[in-house]
């Protein structure tokens, strides 16, 4: 569905679109940290002989995973100026039925049972926070304790183990030398970059957090859209569930807990605004990798985890400062 | 009765004007009434005041945290300040003694507010990530200052620091009037003239309502919502001193999630998210209603998680009532 201009010839346009994709790399403050980071840890004595190992590398991507996989949809929900805090139980809920049903059901029934939970909650509190009015930060505040709620009443607060080996092994398998897991990591992140910058759907997504009345006079069916995006994070949220189950051969009642932080954390870190309108996968990508670069380069010069906690909230912050500068107009009041 | 035209619409009118300006008392009582007449044991003395006990920590939280609502803001990092609070107020009370610990404790939560203040007050950053960021600086401090370890105090009969979460004021007739009580409700009523009684809290209103207006009109925005924040810091260091005293210990996470629970009761009792209006008993019935589903829930055999499962449902329908009654329709679209 591109709609490049016929005027520009095709080498020329793809040069332009290569030098575009440049300038938005470089304009996430995110990439520059990122590249900090890896400068950082690759020089220091206590990390410099693993860190840039492949195999820790792959680690890295392999980690990024979970959080990144739901990061990706609550970018779209982030652009359309929503937000969603219940993705950390959904993805519990998720997890505990692919587990917890794969003895009644089978292995693949059982996990799109699980992916079904996630798109239905998903679509559920995208209905709610568009027929009420109700802001989605309440909705889905609401839905992170009910929705928790609701796996403890399937688990009993139980954890369910995988008793089938091809569960776990896939989890833990690889395709050309890459976790599968990261590779669907990857594959998600490539194909919501593309929806997000060359489809229709994806340049609602700007104009629907630009600007809603606008969008919906220019003939935008917000309800619509936003409907879809909430009920694609869910899916994602849930996915991540069933990947990181995979993973560990196990669900328990309490994963994804505090997740909705760090999801969020990673969004805005990669220069999405809260306000609507504005971010990319590109740069949710950076701040994925760079809150997990950290926490394995901190590992490896064994400092204390806790460090990663404060550093990350720092830069949290340092993001939005940076921000605030170089967008700041001057006809706003200074108080 | 003088001759009214219509006078079906006039007492309807009445009763919507009632449920909007009263919508929240009314259900508390109706709720009250009703889990008194079907659940056994709800309607004693005693429950209540163990129900008030229960969430009089959260509750003195969600006081300070209302201020901040109110003002147009949020205060994520609530939580993360409880865990970092109880655990200094615990861990120095040996070293240092329970007066000493009192007072440092004060001097850094204030200070952890005194950053959220001047991020949002006066740098203007949003103020949820930047109390998103404070949680998790807060929470990591914290396992930086105890090292990941549990911390308790050792001599638990013979310290006067018991007297904030176990101590009692009246003891007479079966009932127990208990300090963690008193202090909730007597900040309650401080708060409540502190922010429906002063030029102040006029000016938080006016702030959440429209900053940029009341910087027209005089107002000094920056500096106010920065005392929102040493306010919900100061209500924080209350709830870690009861806490602290009552369970004589801590863990490093013990605040985790608090944050939205707190926002969970200010929603309840129907305190707006975007600023501007709500108040200090709207909060605190708020909080009760919260404490009150929870004790029914289990007073009738339920498992704990129920009650989110009710706070999900009702804290949509409540807020879902208010946008609703304020838009006129029922439906947004």
């Amino acid at each position: 569905m591109s709609q490049a201009t016929p005027t520009i010839p095709k080498a020329e346009a793809s040069n332009r679109g290569l030098r575009a994709a440049l300038r938005s790399f470089l304009a996430q403050p995110i990439w520059i940290f990122l590249l900090a980071e890896i400068l950082f840890f690759s020089l220091m004595p206590g990390s410099r002989d693993t860190f840039l190992s492949t195999g820790n590398l792959l680690n890295v991507l392999l980690q990024s995973t979970f959080i990144g996989v739901i990061a990706l949809g609550m970018t779209y929900v982030m652009i359309n100026g929503e937000i969603d805090l219940s993705v950390g139980a959904m993805m519990a809920l998720a997890a505990s039925l692919s587990v917890g049903l794969q003895s009644e059901l089978g292995l693949i029934p059982a996990a799109l049972v699980g992916l079904a939970s996630g798109v239905a909650l998903g679509f559920f509190n995208g209905v709610v926070t568009f027929k009420t009015g109700v802001d989605s930060f309440i909705v889905t505040l609401g839905a992170m304790l009910g929705i928790r709620g609701l796996v403890f009443v399937y688990t009993q607060q139980d954890s369910f183990y995988s008793m089938d080996f091809a569960y776990s092994d896939f989890g833990l398998s690889r395709i050309a030398g890459i976790p599968t897991l990261a590779l669907i990591f990857l594959a998600l992140a490539i194909i919501l970059h593309f929806v997000l910058t060359s489809t229709r759907h994806g340049r609602n997504a700007y104009a629907v957090g630009g600007n809603r009345d606008a969008a919906l006079n220019a003939g935008v069916r917000t309800g619509r859209h936003v409907l879809i995006n909430f009920a694609l994070l869910g899916g994602l949220a849930a996915l991540s569930g069933i990947l990181l189950s995979t993973q560990m051969g196990a669900s328990t009642p309490t994963m994804g807990n505090v997740y909705e932080l760090w999801v969020i954390t990673a969004v805005v870190l990669g220069g999405t605004k809260l306000t609507g309108g504005y971010g990319s996968i590109v740069g949710t990508v950076g701040g994925v990798l760079a809150i997990q670069i950290l926490r394995n380069g901190m590992n490896l010069l064994q400092v204390q985890a806790y460090w990663v906690q404060v550093i990350i909230g720092a830069m949290l912050i340092a993001v939005l400062l940076l921000d605030q500068r170089s967008s700041a107009s001057g006809d706003e009041v200074r108080a | 009765m003088h001759t009214s035209p219509t006078p079906t619409t006039h007492w309807r009118e009445r009763i919507a004007d009632l449920l909007r300006d009263r919508g929240i008392l009314v259900a508390f009582a109706l709720m009250m009434i009703i889990l008194g007449l079907t659940v056994d044991r709800f309607a004693t003395s005693e429950n209540i005041l163990a129900v008030i006990r229960q969430v009089s920590i959260l509750g003195t939280i969600a006081l300070g945290v209302t201020f901040v609502v109110i003002g147009g803001n949020l205060d994520l990092s609530v939580g993360s300040m409880l865990s970092l609070a109880t655990v200094l107020v615990v861990d120095l009370h040996d070293k240092i003694g329970p007066g000493p610990a009192i007072a440092v404790t004060l001097v850094v939560t204030l200070f952890a507010g005194a950053v959220n203040g001047t991020l949002v007050g006066f740098l203007r950053l949003n103020s949820l990530i930047v109390t998103l960021g404070m949680l998790s600086v807060l929470q990591g401090a914290t396992l930086l200052y105890s090292g990941g370890k549990n911390v308790d105090i050792a001599n638990q009969s013979d310290t006067w620091f018991s007297i904030f979460g176990r101590g009692r004021l009246i003891s007479a007739g079966g009932i127990d009037i208990n300090v963690p009580v008193v202090l909730f409700l007597g900040l309650a009523v401080l708060m409540g003239i502190l922010l429906h009684r002063t030029s102040f809290g006029r000016k938080v209103f006016a702030v959440g309502g429209n900053r940029v207006a009341s910087t027209f009109a005089g107002l000094r925005a920056s500096r106010i919502v920065f005392s929102t924040y040493l306010l919900s810091a100061f209500s924080v260091f209350v709830g870690a001193v009861i806490l602290g005293s009552r369970v004589m210990g801590s863990q490093n996470t013990v605040g985790q999630t608090w944050e939205l629970q707190v926002l969970a009761g200010i929603i309840l009792g129907g305190t707006s998210l975007l600023g501007g209006s709500g108040s200090i008993f709207k909060t605190v019935i708020g909080i009760l209603i919260f404490g009150f589903i929870n004790n029914a829930l289990l007073l009738l055999g339920f498992p704990f998680y129920a009650q989110w499962l009710v706070t999900w449902i009702v804290i949509i329908l409540v807020v879902w009532l208010d946008v609703a009654s304020k838009r006129g329709k029922l439906w947004a679209a």
